[in-house]
């Protein structure tokens, strides 16, 4: 992965941070995109470069489009290409659907659904002209199981899988690929406001009988980008411990 | 125009592996010149650097022959 150029959004903090660490770590350039959380977003940063890597941090907000073409735009001058997409970004304002407000509903919706549409379409185009891309969009095992309470996640997280397959498609034939991961229950700060009832219950239904750490997510995501899995598009993995097979 | 037509013309036969002759203003991408949609799409991409401009999605979409594309070109040089 030694130059590659890469792209993880919502990069600051979970899943996405130690995305972002794990690619540096294997030797990639990477653009760590937050949203609101500059200093964690700093702090990933100083991290990469402390082991030797090369980073920066890039503040837009996933679900702003001209905010996503100015974050391109700076990797573009930066680095001079993007090899690697990780389309991470993501909220929760979880209710019950009779409960869920039209704001909660959109909110996530933006963030999350069309989030990855914008920042997918933003980079097509210098993938398209060097040939080579490596998009991965982190979906959710929710959206393939559903789950109450999360209506608007599950809607989001299942259009990221439909949306995964439509752009391999689309991308393959100019040597881009397109995969999802859907992560089960990991432990990060989204999950850490759930409570203990919602916690034991849930661990009742993983076969390998813990939770996932966002190293578990790291490493399928350093696989789905690596030259290993070159003849693999349009996939959706699940990291799950097992729970949804 | 011819210029313009010329340069045009050099990256449609680059692109889309045609012959120079099989190239006229009247030619569509699609029906004449074997493009699908993503060869337009990379088209338009690659005329946008070529002439140094931004080509919108509503008027890259308008660009059916290779004579839409020249006279889009030559009307936002003039």
């Amino acid at each position: 992965m030694e130059g590659k150029v890469a792209i993880v959004t919502g990069a600051s903090r979970g899943i996405g941070r130690e995305i972002a660490l794990h690619l540096a770590r294997l030797g990639a350039k990477v653009a760590v995109n937050y949203a609101g959380s500059e200093t964690k977003a700093n702090e990933v940063v100083a991290q990469i470069v402390e082991h030797g890597g090369e980073a920066f941090a890039v503040q837009a907000d996933v679900a702003n489009s001209e905010a996503v073409e100015r974050m391109v735009k700076e990797v573009l001058e930066r680095w001079g290409r993007i090899d690697i997409l990780v389309n991470n970004a993501g909220i929760t304002r979880d209710n019950l659907l009779m409960r869920m407000k039209e704001e909660e509903w959109d909110a996530v919706i933006n963030t999350n659904l069309k989030g990855v549409f914008l920042c997918t379409k933003a980079v097509t185009r210098p993938m398209m002209k060097q040939r080579y891309g490596r998009i991965v969009n982190v979906a959710s095992i929710v959206g393939v199981s559903g789950n109450p309470g999360q209506a608007n996640y599950v809607a989001a997280k299942a259009g990221v899988i439909g949306l995964t397959k439509t752009a391999a498609k689309e991308l393959a034939s100019r040597n881009i690929t397109v995969n999802a991961v859907a992560p089960g229950f990991i432990t990060t700060d989204m999950t850490d406001q759930l409570s203990e009832d919602v916690r034991q219950a849930m661990l009742q239904q993983i076969p390998l009988a813990r939770f996932g750490n966002p190293q578990d997510i790291a490493h399928v995501v350093a696989f789905l980008v690596s030259d290993g899995a070159s003849y693999m598009t349009g996939q959706t993995i699940h990291v799950d411990g097992g729970m949804v097979m | 125009m011819a210029d313009v037509l010329e340069r045009v013309t050099k990256i449609i036969v680059d692109r889309l592996g045609v012959e120079e002759s099989q190239v006229t203003l009247e030619s569509s991408f699609k029906e004449d010149l074997g493009a699908d949609s993503l060869d337009v799409v990379e088209l338009v991409m690659e005329l946008e650097d070529e002439f140094d401009m931004e080509i919108s999605d509503e008027e890259a979409e308008k660009i059916v022959t290779v004579g839409d594309a020249v006279n889009y070109i030559q009307s936002r040089l003039s």
